[in-house]
């Protein structure tokens, strides 16, 4: 009996002492740690988007959208989050769009776990490049070859499935703004 | 002297007792990452050592294990925190191994077989020197990996543009490879 309210005393105060530290530690860096994932997100716009003094935000099933204004305060664009299944992982971007959500003027991957030397190709400018000034009307298409149309993007050798994903998940992404946004 | 060098070379975690594997094979894909995951352990080891150690007498023996595990677990959600919170880049790269640490069999393993027992002070030269032991460690197998399959070094260029990097290196294969020509290396060295 003595052994058992030991056994239990020991436990609670371990566990509450443990609790209270952890309770304390994360309320003074909850701030930050916020702060870091907002930071993430305008360092992307600005490196896509440079133009861009500020934007709103709203949400478009589930995932943000970031309506665009320069220095004129005009509505020139938007950004959006697209995320989907790639070969290895979650694939993340962040994508740049007109107003009219006609061309895709830029594309910068966010997270992702693809291949190193392969799939993770999805992040060198030689494959994100064509992501400036590409046509989503009717759609992107993806092609092994050479390309020949605005709306066309070369896949990486050897990642092929990485190159697809990217490209189905901003298919499906930019239709659902298109419905969404009006 | 001897509780704080064990961990260094002789009963070197990594390559000697072959400790803790999860996080040497699956973080160890460039050298800043092997350094922090280093540091983080030795952050949770010393203080896990410190606090039970202090505690071996008062701790019952049945549930000394789930008392060893909720000590673990607040440190290194503390360092998880931390890392959220002042190194962003890098704790994104560490992933769900950082919170493994936990489950680490090195931090366990001296909690159990060496804190629990000994006075304080030698806990803490026992934790320090498995901790900077399993540092080193790390960082060596890291090195290797990102110099032959990136050309760098902690991001800086080592190797000439000239060299085709081996992208196995930085794949799992290129960790047990890695760590099997290392242990080996040890192995060699010790016989001598």
């Amino acid at each position: 009996m003595k052994e058992t309210v030991k056994i239990i005393a020991v436990l609670t105060v371990v566990c509450l002492l443990s609790s209270a530290l952890l309770s304390y530690f994360s309320g003074i860096t909850f701030a930050r740690i916020e702060q870091n994932g907002i930071d993430a997100i305008n360092d992307a716009i600005r490196v896509l988007a440079p133009q861009a003094v500020r934007n709103e935000e709203f949400s478009v099933s589930g995932l943000a959208v970031y309506r665009l204004f320069d220095a004129g305060d005009n509505n020139f664009g938007y950004a959006f989050i697209a995320q989907g299944q790639g070969y290895a992982g979650t694939i993340k971007m962040m994508v740049l769009t007109d107003m009219a959500i006609s061309e895709i003027n830029g594309m910068a991957v966010l997270e992702s776990v693809e291949t190193p030397g392969l799939g993770a190709k999805i992040k060198e400018n030689s494959f994100r490049g064509q992501f400036v000034g590409l046509s989503v009307i009717p759609q992107i298409i993806l092609l092994k070859d050479k390309i020949s149309n605005k709306n066309e993007v070369q896949a990486i050798t050897g990642a092929t499935i990485s190159s697809r994903s990217v490209v189905r998940i901003l298919n499906d992404r930019i239709e659902e703004l298109k419905e969404n946004i009006k | 002297m001897k509780e704080f060098t064990r961990g260094l070379w002789y009963e070197h975690p990594t390559f000697r007792q072959l400790l803790g594997m999860c996080p040497t094979l699956a973080v160890t894909t460039s050298a800043v990452n092997g350094l922090s995951m280093g540091a983080a352990v030795i952050f949770v080891l010393f203080f896990s050592s410190l606090i039970v150690s202090l505690m071996k007498n008062v701790v019952p023996a049945q549930v000394r294990i789930a008392v060893y595990t909720v000590i673990i677990a607040a440190f290194v959600t503390l360092v998880d925190i931390f890392f959220k919170a002042y190194i962003p880049d890098v704790s994104k790269n560490l992933g769900p191994y950082l919170p493994l640490i936990i489950v680490n069999c090195i931090i366990l393993g001296r909690c159990e077989a060496f804190a629990s027992k000994m006075p304080v002070i030698k806990s803490l030269k026992d934790a320090l020197g498995m901790g900077l032991g399993f540092t080193w460690g790390l960082f060596l197998l890291s090195s290797i990996r990102e110099l032959l399959g990136n050309r760098t070094i902690l991001g800086y260029q080592i190797l000439p543009a000239g060299y085709d990097p081996l992208i196995i290196m930085i794949l799992p294969a290129g960790a047990f490879l890695t760590l099997g020509f290392l242990v080996a290396l040890m192995n060699r060295i010790e016989q001598r």
